[in-house]
């Protein structure tokens, strides 16, 4: 029984900055990683050796039903669990946030010759010992097939972000690629390594529709399992395959059982039935109990994700960054960790994950001070009218707070918020939704006041976040992007343009840096804290390794063994 | 008979039009949509939404979309799911038997056992035992199955692990006892409201039988009390159950939708919810229609077979 969690606290140490020439050599020339704390422990626990051949299997247990399984397509956090073991990326983001060749027989830099200095062309060379599952080696058609695919009018690709700019690909040899890019785009190293895999053209280019075939509910990929059976709404089973081109795979077999209660999922590990929590893992009023179980290692990890309270900066007196500061200075953060999450998740100021790179140190701590809130409303001119509200120019200060209903943490922050802000004169209603409700048109299309969400703002490991905070990426207004705060700043575009087109990892730092401090000053988002996963892994399973950079954490099921 | 059962049947089909019209305008109308899980992802823009939105045909006015589906319906064909771009009939038959077999296994503890509470209970009227099945009953009534659910896995499987937490079987295993064990727990819990309905009717049917004249009749001519009781009291105390046995299928569905959630049985229960959760239009409406197919053809057969052991129904 261990309990140590691998809690990426604040203050973990951080990759220094590495210099140009250390910064290609990490594989990057567009973003680098980050140090995972909690990573090395993983490691370091690793008894003997995994074995020569797969022994054994796995039951991870998952919340939601992996379904989407062609990896180009529209799909959810979960849906990557299957797509990192069928499936390789060129390259892929460790948890030191470095950029590993998979396909790829080495990552494109400068100084290998594989990007041009302007980052307009690129070279990949690939890997010729790679075979799809079903024999058929693996190639550079496979790679232009793929590219292309993604810009398919007529496929339902999930996004195009990066991979538009892509033209004139050339197949130089079966074992190399190369492409221009319309124009620099840095984040697209991490968009290749993190959220685009390549798949088999031999199979998808006989398609009549790119749609809809049995490749989609049988998938063939390189990746270190081959798919199985899947028996629709209880689980998933893949298979060892033995001729994977990388390390591992060390199990016979994963299965991915799905769970959709969180207690029950709980219940499950507890008793046995499963060996390793995935997403959404073990409830925060469990852990303390899991780390107490016999046979059982639990880890706490950080997330990308950043919880905080969104407003819409075009609502009301949400408007005015007076207020927004008012609001922020009158809200009890602490209490809301440590009574409502048990203490689980860190505080931050930004919204990049503390582990990060690019993370900003030294950005302005939030002091919980409704005394100096209430001062700053009184000297803006918002006073206090009937009810207690306050009221400036005809406008009150009352707006509603939305988050998926349901979610009982959430819920109980909003009472806080209630209670913290009425303190300081500001009204604040309650109006959840479902899920599929709230994050469709209400959120895409700003039509809330404010809401409580959690959002990875990262591209993989690049903190890029253009569709996120630039002024022409909010949909409400016709914009390509999900800047649904309505945020608008010629400073943070400048910023957010510049960084886009920069390879150098110390400019790129400076200057997402300042877009960081710009945010925070702006109070565009109220963080609330950085996101935190508990997982739960039985005695002797070894190698489970949390990847910051990854959606989910099973990423690395190939280097997973029984002691 | 023929005209009756033609009458029935021209019914039950105006019924499933009329299902079909009213579920896809509520579902469709109820705000979201099958993408909004996509909305929290890193990677897909509005942009992206909105051509993947045009690409499923999702832009088109409602009524389109209905006569549309509608159409394809009738020819066999009911659609793909919106989440894994599987046949709707293949995904729904790909949940419907461990549905079944749970749903069946209750019944079948639910009217074996019902029966025999209600029957003892009717003939010891007021008795400790009488009093004891109604106030069970009652509680059973009362006990919200997702509750009593979650209680039996911690007193059955945490504190005593004598029966798995839930699953339908144990990957790899498959074995007839495997089966049997993961089946133990969940159908006990979908059959105790079930077996206390089935009580309280056959309670109620056979005390009405109990006091009618013929079997005071058939005491007096001295006729064997078992053979009363079985081949007189019984066979027509069971009469009214047919219309109960034939309404219980929705009830039925709605538990077996709870316990397939608490124990992760793969069943079309936490299908449906699922489905509903991520607004996947064309699972929701293939479920509705089965469901619906299923509930008038329960309903359809009771009256039918009613109408043959009492022809006073077919007149009427």
């Amino acid at each position: 029984m261990a309990d140590d969690t691998g809690k990426f606290g604040v203050g973990a140490p951080h990759l220094g900055i590495p210099n140009r020439r250390q910064f290609f050599q990490l594989g990057a020339g567009a973003a680098a990683g980050w140090t995972v704390s909690g990573s090395a422990f993983a490691q370091s626990e690793r008894p003997g050796n995994p074995p020569d051949k797969p022994r054994g299997q796995v039951i991870a247990a998952l919340s939601q039903e992996p379904t989407v399984f062609h990896p180009l397509m529209p799909g959810i956090e979960v849906d990557q669990g299957i797509w990192w073991q069928v499936f390789s990326p060129l390259w892929y983001i460790d948890p030191d946030g470095n950029f590993i060749p998979d396909l790829a027989r080495e990552v494109p830099t400068i100084e290998n010759g594989g990007l041009s200095a302007d980052g307009l062309t690129w070279k990949i060379k690939l890997r010729s010992d790679v075979k799809w599952h079903d024999g058929t080696p693996f190639t550079a058609d496979d790679v232009k097939f793929s590219l292309e695919l993604i810009n398919n009018p007529d496929f339902r690709a999930r996004s195009r972000v990066g991979h538009s700019l892509v033209k004139d690909i050339k197949i130089v040899a079966p074992d190399e690629i190369h492409w221009r890019m319309e124009a620099a785009y840095s984040p697209y190293m991490s968009i290749l390594g993190a959220l685009t895999f390549i798949v088999p053209k031999h199979i998808l280019e006989k398609l009549s529709d790119p749609n809809a075939s049995p490749f989609h509910n049988a998938p063939v990929g390189t990746g270190p399992f081959r798919w199985g059976e899947r028996v629709p709404g209880d689980h998933i089973q893949l298979n060892a395959h033995t001729g994977y081109h990388g390390k591992g795979p060390y199990v016979e077999r994963v299965v991915f059982k799905y769970i959709p209660d969180l207690t029950v999922l709980y219940t499950q590990f507890r008793t046995g039935q499963v060996d390793y929590t995935g997403l959404q893992g073990i409830l925060p009023n469990f852990v303390q109990e899991a780390k107490t179980l016999k046979g059982r290692k639990i880890f706490v990890s950080s997330t990308s994700s950043v919880e905080h309270i969104a407003p819409n900066l075009e609502f009301g007196g949400l408007a005015d960054r007076t207020v927004r500061e008012a609001l922020y200075l009158a809200i009890n953060k602490q209490a809301i960790i440590d009574a409502l999450n048990y203490g689980l998740p860190t505080l931050t100021e930004s919204f990049v994950p503390q582990q990060a790179w690019s993370f900003q140190q030294g950005l302005p701590q939030h002091k919980y001070d409704p005394a100096k809130a209430n001062a700053l409303l009184d000297a803006a001119g918002w006073v206090r009218g009937s009810g207690g509200v306050r009221e400036k120019g005809g406008v009150k200060l009352e707006f509603t707070n939305s988050t998926t209903s349901g979610n009982a943490v959430r819920e109980q922050t909003q009472q806080l918020l209630i209670q913290d802000w009425r303190a300081i004169g500001a009204a604040m209603r309650v109006n959840n939704m479902p899920a599929a409700v709230i994050w469709g048109d209400f959120w895409q299309q700003s039509k809330f006041n404010s809401v409580i969400v959690g959002v990875n703002f990262m591209l993989g490991s690049d903190p890029d976040v253009t569709p996120r905070f630039g002024s022409g990426a909010t949909p409400a207004k016709g914009g390509r992007g999900y800047n649904t705060y309505q945020y608008r700043s010629p400073e943070a575009d400048r910023l957010l343009a510049e960084g886009a087109k920069q390879f150098d990892l110390a400019q790129r730092k400076t200057t997402y840096g300042d877009l960081q401090k710009l945010i925070r000053n702006d109070l565009a988002i109220l963080p609330l804290f950085q996101g935190f996963i508990a997982e739960g892994v039985k005695e002797g399973l070894q190698g489970f390794r949390p990847n910051i950079n990854m959606s989910i954490n099973c990423w690395n099921i190939r280097e997973w063994y029984w002691a | 008979m023929a005209r009756y059962v033609i009458n029935r049947l021209a019914q039950a089909i105006m019924l499933l039009v009329i299902v079909s019209a009213i579920g896809f305008a509520i579902l469709h109308l109820a705000p979201g949509g099958p993408l909004s899980q996509f909305a929290a992802s890193a990677q897909m823009t509005q942009e992206d939404l909105d051509r993947v939105t045009k690409q499923l045909g999702l832009d088109r006015p409602l009524p389109i979309q209905y006569l549309d589906w509608f159409g394809r319906m009738l020819r066999g064909d009911w659609g793909r799911s919106y989440r894994d771009g599987e046949a709707v009939l293949s995904v729904i038959s790909s949940h419907l038997g461990a549905t079944l077999e749970l749903m069946a296994t209750a019944t079948i503890i639910a009217v074996l056992l019902g029966c025999w509470i209600g029957v003892l209970g009717a003939l010891r009227r007021y008795s400790l035992f009488d009093t004891l099945a109604t106030v069970g009953a009652m509680i059973a009534l009362s006990i919200p199955t997702f509750w009593f659910g979650l209680v039996t896995i911690y007193v059955f499987s945490v504190k005593l692990g004598w029966l798995p937490a839930g699953n339908r079987e144990t990957v790899g295993d498959g074995s007839l006892l495997d089966l049997l064990h993961h089946l133990i727990a969940p159908a006990l819990v979908l059959a105790l409201v079930e077996t206390a309905m089935w009580g309280r009717f056959m309670r109620s049917s056979m005390l009405e039988v109990i006091n009618q004249d013929y079997i005071r009749t058939a005491r007096a001519k001295g006729m064997p009390e078992w053979r009363i009781l079985t081949v007189h009291a019984l066979r027509n105390a069971l009469l009214p159950m047919i219309t109960v046995a034939g309404l219980q299928f929705p009830t039925l569905l709605g538990g077996a939708l709870v316990a397939e959630t608490v124990f992760t049985w793969p069943g079309m229960g936490r299908l449906f919810l699922d489905s509903i959760g991520y607004r996947d239009y064309p699972v929701v409406m293939g479920i509705l229609m089965f469901s619906a197919t299923m509930v008038l053809i329960g309903s359809l057969l009771a009256d039918i077979f009613y109408a043959v052991v009492d022809p006073r129904i077919r007149v009427g």
